[in-house]
């Protein structure tokens, strides 16, 4: 083990003696990168999350149903595959999924299911990002009283169950559909904001940015050219996680009716419709349920990746 | 110790102060009033009835009758359930809900605890392989789907086993009655007890192979000894902090657990209050589920410092 790490080592440092001109240095990112590609879970996990985004976004198309197109013939049928043979009927024809209560095909309803879920999921953790990260920034440069007060309003808002805030900033915005994306952010920035903060508070006392400060950098500019930057890591990390979880609280908004409206769906109404018919369509409930799972489990997989390729304790 | 104790009360209440009045402006924001979807009626009618509920004047005003009604703990009348104040609703829901909550915490706990023991002390086994497997699954399945599934199996197919039928009943309180319970209280713990698992095992992992757990071996106690007496008592410290988060959990759980399984607790009446815009209602509920998870932050503080010989608070 030992003589071939140094084996390796040396025809390193050769090839880098051979390049002396061309060479280039690894940084924390190209460091990370390797690690995450050698992390075999978080790999599959974004092969197969890469797909499901793929499905959603162009599944819709290729498919010979339109997602709210109904069937009156075909109401609560399953797929024709379907092992348990007591069904009432068979949706026949390239109805994979079967069809819902209202003679729609599942399959498109679960794609453009995806669509909504993965979108809210994002948008949601974009505002989420952009309030945490400016907010736990400004709190952790300014330092003393006010980032006192800053931070003690986060714990204010930390104590409350915050799925009680978004379901009071979901009936204020009258359900609105582009507002849920809000509303959801607006309450998963709190996490992101201290880990900002914490990063921001360790950094400033950094000499990169006390010589910033020297040459004469403005408050603003040290905060978005040399902290924002730094404290990606850590960040990002937290993105990954907070994706799921913002997925998680749509449909968790949309199970109770509070969140999409029909026609359009997500998985939370998909799931929602599922169980209240899963005695006689069990599928309605088994497929979007499954596409959900599968894809938290692959953000958590991506997650947990990218933490440990990204932790310095590692290395 | 008690000074501590009382300064820590003492910083709850504007914390408490601060959510009310968050909540109190946010519902009021909201377009549309509690008496919106009723037939039209007589303007000098309507004017009498906003009267009745101080709904003429204006809104700050309304705020500090809101406030003065609550210090004498008066939540104000229904606005949709005309007979009843909210505290009459409230103190109807919250022995139902209470005794789901601690239920389904002291489950968790239980199970939780012993499964993250096991999983700790066969490290890197097929045991701690299988019981964090699983408890991923329960972190990332939702509540909405495990409560179909399982109602699914023990309610609508039945299982039973070795001649003894095992089928639950699906839905209804029933008073209260054990087999009416089992089914909402084990959904409403699985998340929980996949987090206490994880957070037990992690730490039960450090603690034994910490110097005083070794010198305990080294005197020849049993294992048994050790991890019970020695191990465990810091090995639960991360639990008590993740006492309040798991409260908030269980609330939002209860939400969904109420719903599906059709349990008369306070979470159907918040559902309820939003979607009818039953200001007073959500208001009371959410101020008494802010009041619960603060206090039980606040008791995971002063478990911490009883707990913890290291931890002195002697400022």
């Amino acid at each position: 083990m030992k003589a071939s790490y140094t084996a390796a080592r040396l025809d390193e440092v050769e090839a880098l003696l051979g390049h002396a001109a061309d060479v280039q240095g690894r940084s924390l990112w190209d460091d990370a990168l390797r690690r995450l590609i050698r992390n075999r879970a978080a790999v599959v996990s974004i092969v197969i999350l890469s797909l499901i985004a793929l499905a959603a976004v162009f599944g819709p198309f290729l498919l010979a149903y339109d997602f709210s197109f109904q069937n009156y013939d075909i109401v609560s049928c399953a797929p024709d595959w379907w092992p348990d043979n007591a069904v009432l009927c068979n949706a026949g024809g390239t109805h994979w999924f079967g069809t819902d209560s209202l003679g729609r095909d599942l399959l498109a309803r679960t794609l453009i299911g995806a669509r909504v879920s993965m979108a809210v999921g994002l948008i949601a953790t974009l505002v989420s990002l952009v309030i945490g990260v400016a907010y736990g920034a400004t709190a952790g440069f300014l330092g003393g009283r006010i980032d006192e007060l800053m931070m003690r309003f986060v714990d204010v808002l930390y104590s409350i169950p915050y799925i009680f805030l978004v379901i009071i900033l979901m009936v204020i915005f009258n359900r609105n559909f582009y507002l849920l994306f809000v509303a959801i952010g607006a309450v998963e920035w709190l996490t992101m904001s201290r880990i900002v903060r914490g990063q921001t508070l360790s950094l400033k006392q950094k000499e990169f940015v006390e010589a910033a400060r020297a040459s004469g950098v403005s408050d603003f500019g040290i905060i978005t050219r040399h902290i924002v930057p730094n404290v990606f890591g850590p960040v990002i990390v937290y993105v990954t996680l907070t994706v799921p979880s913002s997925i998680l609280a749509e449909s968790f908004l949309s199970f109770l009716g509070l969140g999409i409206q029909e026609p359009l769906t997500s998985w939370g109404v998909l799931i929602s419709d599922g169980a209240n018919q899963m005695e006689t369509a069990p599928w309605m409930l088994l497929f979007p349920a499954a596409f959900m799972a599968v894809t938290l489990f692959c953000f958590n997989f991506i997650g947990d990746g990218l933490r440990d390729a990204l932790d310095p304790k590692d290395r | 110790m008690f000074a501590y104790f009382l300064r820590r009360l003492l910083g709850a209440i504007p914390t408490l102060f601060i959510i009310i009045t968050l909540a109190f402006f946010m519902m009021r924001a909201a377009p549309g009033g509690p008496f919106d979807n009723q037939r039209r009626l007589p303007p000098e009618i309507e004017l009498n009835i906003k009267a009745a509920y101080d709904l003429d004047k204006p809104v700050y005003q309304q705020y500090f009758i809101y406030l003065g009604k609550l210090l004498h703990g008066d939540l104000g009348p229904s606005y949709k359930n005309k007979d009843f104040t909210v505290t009459e609703m409230i103190a109807d829901g919250l022995p139902v809900s209470a005794r789901l909550g601690l239920s389904a915490m002291a489950l968790a706990l239980l199970i939780g605890l012993s499964l993250g023991t096991i999983a700790a002390l066969y490290q890197n086994k097929l045991a701690d392989y299988f019981v964090m497997s699983s408890a991923m699954v329960g972190i990332t399945v939702p509540t909405y789907v495990t409560a179909p599934i399982l109602t699914l199996i023990f309610g609508v197919y039945g299982v039973s086993l070795f001649g003894y039928d095992l089928s639950l009943p699906v839905g209804g309180w029933n008073g209260g009655a054990l087999r009416n319970m089992i089914l909402p209280v084990i959904v409403l713990a699985l998340p929980q007890i996949a987090y206490i698992a994880r957070l037990t095992r992690g730490s039960m992992v450090e603690v034994l192979h910490s110097n005083y757990v070794r010198t305990a071996r080294a005197k020849g106690l049993s294992s048994f000894m050790i991890v019970i007496r020695h191990a465990m008592r810091a090995a639960i410290l991360p639990l008590v902090s993740y006492l309040g988060p798991a409260t908030a959990g269980i609330l939002t759980g209860s939400l969904i657990v109420e719903q599906m399984f059709q349990i008369p607790g306070i979470g159907r009446y918040f559902i309820q209050g939003a979607l009818n815009r039953d200001y007073t209602l959500v208001l009371g509920v959410l101020i008494y589920y802010a009041t619960f998870v603060i206090l039980l932050n606040l008791l995971a503080d002063i478990l911490y410092a009883v707990l913890d010989p290291r931890v002195r608070y002697a400022k």
